[in-house]
């Protein structure tokens, strides 16, 4: 096949154009570039105003691409080594929702580890697949969930021969990366497909030196937030799938779901950032992981604080770390990660990804400047100095093995009643409870509520984690099903 | 005669220019971090530039420097060991290489390029930086002051403006760390922008916030800089215990006999009487 050139956008040359033709527009959107809404235009600017359009035939359609889009999602499907790439304007999580859709239908079994985002488990409330969970394993002096060891993949496969799919969390949020080259070959043996989230893994496909991604690893679907780390805008992202994929068939899957309005906006940003990294991937995440890199041994020489890296490696639930992650444990300071990520923001004026119990994440990137990470560790250096406590008391583990009593579908549109967190354990969850971010449910529609994950939801809650999930806005009574 | 016009212009706000005749552009450098020029001019002799915003003037240099330092040497004559975060032009350590009895300066500066460039352009001001007791360090303020605890009796945080090279010493973690950085008796002084054009007063109300939440004296002192956006400009002053006026040790700093063309001990004390709406801007800032 012939290689295309990835310094075209097809796209953005369209939209470029379309642009420069001055089209008097009676179409929608009705803000008419911007006319019919001045203030909106004053804010976002006049060029993002005028270049949101509606699909058109030079402009082609996201739901049935047949021109310049359909180019621009084959450069994509290029760049990242993949068969077929899709644009996606609903976040990834409509990429994740497609791959489990695409693969599983009602009643079909699903191997996945417990911390997915919840994405990944709306998919089952919506299309009634089963999960057989794997306890992705837990790192106890962080209190971090890793990634999947092929062991226990492989006893959730003899046990599940019927399975249709296996998800891979792929890095996780902390940057744990799973044996995905023997994951898939086991999986291909015994005929199931492998799907990959790999939300946080854009740059595996571009830069040096990192972890294996997805496709290069044979896996059959993965879900790409070009947003999260490659450079375009949020809710933009691209699934890929590989030759074993009827492609026609996830498009079908995709459109039921997805807007038939897709932004252009969001869409060129993708065009854009393709090229982008094609063009300069290798520089900007040689740069990302000098500053990641740099920040580490820098907070490393604060005291307290464990920047941790590829050390944690250890050929199997942690099988590779991607080292363009900050991700420091906080508890050895005596502050829960939560905290300092709040001390960070109100104090400092710094907003980091995310805080959990133990840990704080902060996302770099090649757009950073050494000036920005200077002070995110100055920052970190005076919290230690200033607000260091006794560690003892602080919760000590994040992630607790669920007991899955009911189907997700089932649980989630069953008969519920509302009763008071404090009061629930023992009964069987019809929601989802979690912190956001990172998203990762501590309890799932259909698992089993018990003390200890009551005890870890309340101290959550006290410590200052954003709770979701719950209808009850303030997080204080949860809907159990009501045992017939 | 030829009737050539050459003027450097900065925008004081987006409807007021300042406007210097040009004699001739001296040098023209693109460092790694900032575009530096030095014109020669009429009015105001060498001229240093930084990425367009005019930095020192040979005319009026002295009272910014002099400002700088002999406000916290007269409060405290014992100081022995300074750090200055800034200053390439070398203007605030030549004056700081006056007093016998400073042991030590560390510099640290950002942009090796200024230092090149003051060195060969304004010997006026850089002509101290070979001074013995002067030790040069070439990198970002902020990552310096994260080591040294209880070391410096005083801190001279000569920077340009919030944004550019010099933002993150307008930050609260870098006044945290300085006060870390400071003994006992330790004083930290600062470039604290102006209260005049709405800007600049954003600027000099954040500083003054973030420094207020470290150190528990602190408040600013006032001169008029010809060059500067408004003329009138402020430097803070903080400390662990110190007051710049209770603890003015006048008979001391003028037995020591230092001839200055702007700074003297009564004009000390009046430096430090502020104008109602300066007042009022730094008591806004603390709520």
């Amino acid at each position: 096949m012939e290689r295309l050139s990835q310094e075209r956008m097809p796209l953005y040359e369209a939209l470029k154009q379309h642009d420069s033709k001055r089209i008097a527009h009676f179409d929608v959107p009705g803000h008419k570039g911007g006319r019919g809404n001045k203030e909106l235009k004053h804010f976002l600017g006049e060029t993002c105003l005028r270049l949101d359009v509606n699909s058109m035939k030079p402009l082609d359609n996201l739901c049935h691409p047949v021109s310049v889009i359909k180019e621009a999602q084959e450069l994509a499907a290029e760049a990242f080594g993949a068969d077929e790439a899709f644009f996606i304007v609903n976040g990834t999580t409509a990429a994740v929702q497609a791959m489990v859709m695409s693969t599983c239908k009602a009643g079909d079994k699903i191997i996945m580890p417990r911390n997915v985002h919840r994405s990944a488990i709306n998919a089952l409330v919506v299309c009634g697949a089963l999960p057989i969970y794997i306890n992705p394993g837990i790192n106890k002096e962080l209190g971090i969930p890793l990634g999947m060891s092929v062991k226990d993949v492989e006893e959730a496969i003899n046990s599940n021969p019927e399975a249709k799919a296996i998800l891979v969390n792929n890095p996780t949020y902390y940057g744990i990366c799973s044996d995905l080259g023997q994951i898939v070959a086991l999986a291909h043996e015994h005929n199931m497909l492998v799907l990959v989230d790999e939300a946080h893994g854009t740059h595996f496909y571009f830069g040096e030196d990192m972890p294996v991604s997805a496709m290069a690893a044979g896996a059959d679907m993965a879900a790409v937030s070009m947003h999260k780390t490659g450079g375009s805008l949020t809710q933009s992202s691209i699934l890929l799938c590989n030759k074993s994929m009827n492609a026609d068939y996830v498009r079908q899957v995709i459109n039921l779901t997805q807007t038939t309005s897709g932004s252009y906006l969001l869409m060129s940003s993708l065009d854009i950032a393709r090229k982008n990294l094609s063009m300069n991937g290798k520089e900007m995440f040689r740069k990302t992981v000098e500053f990641a890199q740099y920040a580490r041994d820098e907070i490393n020489k604060l005291g307290g604080y464990y920047a941790f890296a590829e050390e944690l490696a250890d050929g199997d639930a942690v099988y590779a770390f991607d080292k363009t992650k900050l991700s420091i444990h906080t508890r050895a300071v005596g502050l829960a990660g939560i905290e300092v990520y709040d001390l960070l923001r109100d104090e400092y004026d710094i907003q980091i990804e995310f805080g959990d119990i133990g840990n704080i994440l902060a996302i770099v990137s090649a757009g950073d400047r050494n000036l920005e990470i200077e002070r995110l560790i100055s920052a970190l250096s005076e919290i230690k100095r200033l607000y260091e406590k006794d560690k003892t008391g602080l919760f000590d583990h994040e992630y607790i093995n669920p007991d899955v009593v009911m189907a997700p579908q089932q649980a989630f549109y069953g008969e519920k009643h509302s009763v008071p967190i404090i009061e629930s354990a023992g009964e069987i969850c019809g929601e989802f409870v979690m912190c956001y971010p990172p998203g990762i449910p501590i309890l799932a529609p259909g698992e089993r509520i018990t003390e200890d994950i009551v005890n870890y939801i309340l101290y959550a809650k006290e410590k200052g984690c954003f709770m979701t999930g719950t209808q009850d806005m303030k997080i204080e009574n949860i809907n159990v099903v009501t045992k017939s | 005669m030829t009737l050539m016009e050459l003027w450097f212009t900065e925008e004081h706000t987006k409807n007021v220019r300042f406007s210097i005749k040009v004699d001739k552009q001296l040098v023209s450098r693109q460092g790694d971090f900032q575009r530096i020029d030095v014109f020669e001019t009429k009015e105001f002799g060498k001229v240093l530039t930084l990425d367009g915003f005019l930095m020192v003037t040979e005319k009026d240099e002295f009272i910014y420097h002099e400002m700088i330092t002999h406000v916290p040497m007269a409060v405290n004559p014992d100081i022995k060991k300074v750090l200055v975060i800034g200053a390439g032009d070398g203007g605030t350590i030549r004056e700081l290489t006056r007093y016998e009895k400073v042991e030590r300066i560390d510099m640290v500066e950002i942009d090796r390029e200024v230092v090149a460039v003051c060195k060969e352009y304004l010997p006026q001001t850089a002509c101290k930086l070979e001074d013995e007791r002067v030790h040069i360090h070439y990198e970002d303020g902020l990552k310096f002051v994260r080591k040294p605890v209880n070391e410096y009796d005083l801190i001279i945080v000569d920077s340009t403006d919030p944004f550019g090279p010099g933002e993150g010493l307008f930050t609260k973690e870098f006044y945290g760390n300085c006060f870390k950085a400071l003994t006992e008796r330790g004083i930290l002084i600062n470039q604290h922008e102006s209260p005049y054009y709405e800007n600049d007063l954003k600027a000099m109300q954040r500083a003054h916030k973030h420094i207020k939440s470290a150190f528990p004296i602190s408040t600013v002192y006032q001169m008029h800089i010809p060059t500067y956006p408004s003329g009138h400009w402020l430097f803070g002053f903080a400390s662990k215990g110190l007051s710049p006026t209770k603890d003015l040790n006048a008979e001391k700093w003028n037995g020591l006999g230092l001839k200055t063309k702007y700074y003297n001990t009564n004009l000390h004390l009046g430096a430090f009487a502020l104008p109602n709406y300066v007042m009022e801007l730094l008591e806004e800032s603390s709520l």
